[in-house]
């Protein structure tokens, strides 16, 4: 079994620690603006919660027949505390243990929850886009509404914009460090071959 | 022959002549000349802001107009002492109370001056307070909401004109009478005047933190009219200035028999003193009848309390609360300079104008200097206290403002001008027209101890041809001035609801930071709200109907009642649950003997409607709130007295077969 240099051990138990960020910052925002909205509408999507404009937004929407978007509509938030806790643990246990095996583990860990959030977030959009009210005041034939999953969309008078928020940012940072370091012992260990 | 068609030729030639120099020589009528870079001076461009909020008595109108300086746009026009349909303010179950007296509810008044709170001397941006000059009363306007708070009746008054003036920190307004009266409404004949008539001055404490107002005391002061007034500041704090006409103490053709003396007064009030005595138990309680009526911003209702009690100081027994200042004829204005020294008297049928001095005043008092007494009261040498008098200022001068450099500025009411004077040199510097007869001018912050400068603005009390003709009744003129340079320079004309008695202004920057947006709905403490659909309902209680609405885009909810009957008493208290700022509804019912209600985002306000015959009443949003407000409507049944419709209410239920009359 291979152990990791220290600066490697490092860098993992710093990745792990950044993503205790996740319960003091929004983790994912959504952003609108309209005509009637220079100012812009703002959705924060938290650890277990959603902030800004939420009623504002679910307000508008309900004249093309979208749900009204209630913290109860996401399973998610009951347990994205427990996951995010799970990574952060074993991101330093991996510090810990210094093995090889434990640090391609965590970053496939990570990345695959990554992604899962990113398939899970999409699916939602889906639904809450597609999904309509068949007796909305408003119905385009033909015409959905699903947010950006990321980027920018233009829907109807809206202009939609999805993006990580600080939380998703520091994410990614994490993400970052831990596939680089991977990388750096793959290839130090080469050298060392 | 010859020489005779030669002589008409040449006579027809001299009298053509003559035509032509005495054409020449006929005085022009007046143009007006603005400067050329006026309008971008003037040009707010379209998604910017004024640089100044410029807070306007209505006069007549009884509200107060809220404008941009240097635009001139209109942005609010705001009830005060007034009914106003628009909004249901007077006619809503929440704000009726606001208009109540000890005569009942009076929907009307004429609101005169505006003072805007100070701390310091200095702007601070909390409140807004007007007078109403008919019924006596003040009221207080929030700069958070722009909505009248609380309004006061003044007992013991005739009158409320020189009122509501503010000393430096807002530890006081005053209320001065304008027309003497016997106290206590006794029964007596005109032409006692002089033995029965008295004056009152009020002096309204604010609370620092609510902004609450109470009677603190009045002063018992010889009858005759009160003009206007100012308090001291700095050097002068403590001190409050009233400009008194009448002192003839006439009762019939005023036009005349008060311009008879030389010199009225101004009067010199050392509050501070008459503290004391208040302080000692000095003031007597007397019985009085008069409203205190508060709005309150979570329950977005009025209450009305009748006090019963005023305590009062009589100036005649405490000689030394009160001084007079002799002043030529008949003054009107009566405004104290920025530094709090000097106070111009501004004698509305003289020739020139006099300066007073503090400090010398204060002298002639130490050194009783005095020429005499009026009803035990001393009057000071005219000499003794007089700065200096500014020689032919110009024709029937009001008011007077001031600019952060030591300039004056006075209205010219009679020689339609505004002048600009040097303070302590007395020297005029330059005169400009006004389109026409100028009343009360304004610098922003002029009344206090830090003028913002920049402009003067003229409020003209005659209009005639500045604008597009509207038939006999006019809109008024203001004009805006630049008074950045040495000279005045006018740079537009807007016209004004109502007729504007005073304005004052602010730098926007002190306002727009702290303006409400919304109510919060879970702040929302009036009974009678609904705070969510599901609260929404109909209760009869006796012949009382109350139905508890809800309004969001785009229903209302319930938007199908029955069961009401010809007697009842419909009360439609309807909730805007909207949480988004300029998202108001509005709420109207066909027949209604009222106005309607507009409902701001949070709010809650009810309409009172009686219905009088059997039918079905439809009703519906005012305010154009989104692409379905058309759709955003609902029907009242109404059956006959004694049918036994049951109550019921719905929104977006869809029966089978509806069940037709008398069922």
């Amino acid at each position: 079994m291979k152990s990791l240099k220290p600066i490697s051990r490092i860098l993992v138990a710093v990745a792990s620690l950044l993503m205790v960020s996740a319960y003091f910052v929004p983790l994912w925002q959504i952003l609108m603006w309209a005509p009637q909205y220079p100012e812009g509408l703002e959705m924060d999507i938290w650890i277990n919660t959603i902030s800004g404009d939420v009623k504002i937004i679910s307000a508008l929407n309900h004249y093309i027949g979208m749900k009204h978007i209630e913290v109860e509509m996401f399973p998610e938030f009951q347990y994205m505390i427990y996951i995010v806790g799970f990574l952060i643990g074993f991101g330093l246990l991996a510090a810990i243990i210094n093995k090889r095996f434990m640090l391609w583990s965590f970053t496939l860990l990570l990345v695959g929850t990554g992604i899962a959030a990113l398939v899970d977030f999409y699916l939602w959009g889906y639904d809450y886009g597609h999904n309509l009210d068949p007796t909305a005041a408003i119905n385009i034939p033909g015409m959905t509404y699903q947010p950006p999953l990321i980027g920018t969309k233009i829907l109807l008078n809206f202009t939609a914009f999805s993006g990580p928020g600080i939380g998703g940012w520091l994410f990614v940072v994490a993400a970052v460090m831990i596939i680089g370091t991977l990388v750096f012992e793959i290839k130090t260990n080469k050298k060392a071959a | 022959m010859k020489t005779n068609i030669v002589y008409r030729g040449l006579s027809v030639l001299v009298i053509l002549a003559g035509l032509v120099v005495w054409q020449g020589c006929k005085p022009k009528a007046p143009t007006t000349v603005t400067m050329g870079d006026a309008a971008s001076k003037v040009y707010v461009a379209p998604g910017q802001y004024d640089e100044f909020y410029n807070i306007v008595s209505g006069g007549f109108n009884g509200q107060i107009g809220v404008y941009g300086i240097p635009s001139g746009r209109l942005f609010k026009i705001l009830p005060v002492f007034s009914v106003f349909p628009e909004s249901g303010y007077g006619y809503s179950e929440e704000t009726k109370p606001m208009l109540n007296t000890s005569h009942g509810n009076v929907p009307w008044d004429d609101l005169h001056h505006i003072a805007l709170s100070t701390t310091k001397g200095e702007h601070d941006g909390r409140w807004m307070f007007a007078n109403a000059n008919n019924t006596p009363r003040v009221a207080r306007v929030s700069f958070k909401s722009f909505r009248t708070e609380e309004i006061l009746e003044i007992p013991n008054s005739g009158g409320n004109h020189s009122s509501p003036f503010i000393t430096e920190n807002t530890e006081y307004l005053v209320a001065g009478t304008r027309f003497s009266v016997p106290m206590g409404g006794k029964d007596v004949p005109i032409s006692s005047y002089k033995e029965n008539f008295k004056g009152s001055i009020s002096f309204i404490k604010v609370n620092p933190e609510s902004g609450r107002m109470n009677i603190a005391f009045q002063l018992r002061t010889p009858g005759f009219n009160f003009d206007l007034s100012r308090a001291g500041k700095g050097a002068s704090h403590g001190w409050f200035f009233f400009s008194c006409y009448n002192t003839e103490q006439a009762y019939t053709l005023l036009e005349v028999n008060a311009s008879q003396n030389d010199k009225d007064f101004i009067m010199a009030v050392n509050w501070k003193k008459a503290e004391e005595y208040l302080a000692q138990g000095k003031g007597k309680v007397e019985k009085v009848k008069y409203a205190h009526n508060i709005y309150d911003d979570k329950t977005h209702s009025a209450t009305t309390t009748m006090e019963n009690e005023v305590t009062v100081l009589d100036v005649m027994e405490f000689p030394d609360i009160v001084y007079f200042i002799p002043c030529p004829k008949s003054p009107h204005g009566c405004d104290v300079d920025p530094t709090g020294e000097y106070i111009v008297g501004s004698g509305k049928l003289a020739a020139m104008m006099p300066v007073f001095s503090f400090t010398k005043l204060q002298a002639a008092i130490a050194a009783k200097d005095y020429e005499g007494d009026f009803n035990g009261i001393p009057v000071i040498k005219y000499e003794s206290a007089l700065h200096g008098e500014v020689k032919k200022p110009g024709l029937g001068p009001l008011h007077t403002e001031f600019d952060e450099k030591g300039n004056a500025y006075t209205s010219f009411f009679v020689s339609s001008e505004i002048v600009k004077w040097n303070v302590k040199t007395l020297e005029v510097l330059d005169r400009v027209p006004t389109y026409y007869s100028i009343g009360h001018l304004s610098v922003p912050g002029g009344p206090t101890s830090k003028p913002h400068g920049k402009y003067v603005i003229a409020y003209n009390k005659i209009t005639k041809d500045r604008y597009l003709p509207t038939g006999p009744e006019l809109t008024q003129s203001a004009q805006l001035y630049d008074i950045s340079g040495d000279k005045m320079k006018l740079l537009l004309d807007f016209p004004t609801v109502g007729e504007p008695h005073y304005a004052e202004s602010i730098p926007a920057s002190m306002i727009t930071p702290n303006s409400t947006k919304i109510y919060k709905i879970e702040e929302n403490e009036n009974p009678y709200a609904a705070k969510g659909e599901g609260q929404a309902r109909v209760e009869r209680k006796g012949n009382e109907i109350h139905v508890y609405m809800t309004a969001i885009r785009s229903h209302l909810t319930p938007d199908n009642i029955e069961g009401v009957k010809v007697g009842d008493e419909v009360y439609f208290h309807v909730t805007n649950l909207e949480q988004d700022w300029d998202v108001p509804h509005g709420f109207a019912i066909r027949g209604a003997l009222n106005a309607e209600i507009l409902i701001m985002p949070g709010e809650t306000q009810t309409l009172k409607y009686k219905p009088l015959v059997p039918g079905i009443v439809p009703f519906y949003c005012t305010d154009f709130c989104s692409a379905l407000h058309q759709e955003m409507s609902g029907y009242l049944r109404v059956s006959a007295a004694g049918s036994n419709t049951p109550l019921k209410f719905s929104t977006g239920v869809i029966e089978g077969e509806a069940s037709g009359a008398g069922h």
